[in-house]
């Protein structure tokens, strides 16, 4: 029998290696699976490469990984915020590297490693600091910027329901950038509020099919309301 | 003859009164997002926001915030009745795709060419954040820029090239401003309308670049 389903947050990430590349979905708080990234502190993988659209906001989940000092390289949009003051001394005292990609390339480019393409060409970012020194092309008389896709080792998401084959669904505006990182890692790990059995999930609003998904578990809801 | 600027909200009136019914749109953080207040009732304009959401609604009342329904500015917001949510990359294929009819921005620098700068004033201890700002820019069928006509220092944001780094290349097709509202076109700089009292010899003084009438 097929059991993607783990009893504890500790077991679902077993084996991290020290140096993986992690994406950790979210958009600010929404969708942050702040429980697996806790659980990532504990099981101690270091050196790490962290794919994220943001660079951790306050003192926990990503801020909270940046200041134990386990990541050396962080590939991001847009890491400057109010509260991102761990990411800004890091950053600041050479502590920590930054590959800033402008939003709709990162997930295009997790995207691409998800479907298998090689490489792709997008307007975005051409003729600005962002592009220099990538291929350009011209194509039917507009220029593009040559991509390469985003692969991760591992997967960190948020989902709402999942069943014991990793199927999942989402909620909200959460769903951001869990359903395009569970395909471009070869171990994904969702943490969800609920476990179903198979079949309680309407095959029709399944977001992320079980396929793209090796590892689900249960956490706790803190509260409907959950601060950015 | 004296005259008087647009508050942020009469600039926010003058942006709504171009958006029509049925567009799809991206208002950017910042002051673009005053547009959503003053977008007439009854008209009917699905807002897209980049984290992934279509037919997005005003902010919550107090108490009935859901940290899982934010915007880009990643404050709390409601789903209109035939909203959708979506994930990122189909997010941004609504942009970069050409699926959005209009994207307002704010800018510190918009030139006489259509070159956008609003990322980054490239100082060089500034923390770098670009967010969806390139996406934007280039993505919808037509990028508004929505921006005070004048830095703090009195120095015209319309100019001939931008001295900030670029967010996108020829992209900006209308800016609106706290003076007047123009038009960019392979012709150049148009201006569409000016405040009261402001003569077109004035604003052409003070935007610093030359502006054509309508």
């Amino acid at each position: 029998m097929i059991n993607k389903l783990y009893a504890s947050v500790a077991d679902a990430l077993a084996g991290v290696p020290d140096g993986a590349t992690v994406m950790t979905g979210g958009f600010g708080g929404a969708g942050m699976p702040n429980e697996l990234i806790d659980g990532l502190i504990e099981q101690g993988a270091r050196d790490l490469v962290i794919v994220n659209n943001n660079a951790g906001n306050g003192e926990q989940g990503l801020a909270a990984l940046l200041k134990a000092g386990r990541v050396r390289k962080i590939i991001c949009s847009f890491p400057r915020q109010a509260d991102s003051h761990h990411f800004d001394s890091l950053y600041r005292a050479g502590k920590l590297e930054l590959e800033l990609v402008p939003q709709g390339n990162l997930a295009e480019r997790i995207r691409a490693a998800g479907a298998g393409v090689g490489a792709f060409f997008t307007p975005t970012g051409y003729g600005t600091d962002l592009a220099k020194g990538k291929e350009t092309r011209e194509i039917n008389g507009r220029m593009y910027v040559l991509e390469y896709p985003i692969h991760a080792d591992v997967a960190l998401i948020k989902a709402e329901r999942g069943d014991r084959w990793g199927n999942l669904t989402y909620r909200k505006a959460a769903r951001n950038f869990g359903p395009i990182m569970a395909t471009a890692a070869k171990c994904t790990i969702a943490q969800v509020f609920e476990t179903v059995e198979l079949g309680a999930l309407d095959p029709e609003v399944v977001v992320t099919p079980g396929i793209f998904v090796k590892r689900v578990v249960k956490v706790a809801r803190q509260g409907a309301m959950e601060a950015a | 003859m004296s005259y008087i600027r647009r508050t942020r909200d009469e600039m926010a009136a003058r942006v709504a009164r171009d958006i029509p019914e049925g567009a799809y749109v991206n208002l950017g953080i910042g002051l673009p997002t005053l547009v959503a207040n003053h977008l007439p009732r009854g008209r009917e304009i699905f807002l897209h926001s980049e984290n992934g959401i279509l037919g997005m609604g005003p902010a919550p009342a107090k108490g009935e915030e859901d940290w899982d329904l934010i915007n880009a500015g990643k404050q709390p917001v409601t789903l209109l009745p035939g909203g959708a949510f979506f994930h990122h990359a189909d997010s941004f294929a609504m942009m970069r795709g050409g699926h959005l009819d209009i994207c307002v921005l704010g800018a510190f620098q918009v030139a006489v060419n259509g070159d956008l700068a609003n990322w980054s004033t490239g100082a060089p201890d500034a923390i770098p954040a670009v967010g969806g700002a390139m996406d934007l820019a280039v993505g919808a069928k037509s990028t508004y820029v929505m921006m005070e006509h004048q830095t703090k220092a009195g120095e015209s944001k319309i100019v001939e090239r931008c001295t900030y780094p670029l967010t996108g290349v020829g992209c900006v097709k209308r800016v609106y401003t706290d003076l007047a509202t123009l038009a960019i076109g392979p012709h150049g700089v148009t201006a569409l309308d000016w405040v009261d009292g402001l003569q077109f010899d004035e604003l052409v003084r003070i935007s610093g670049v030359p502006l054509r009438e309508p």
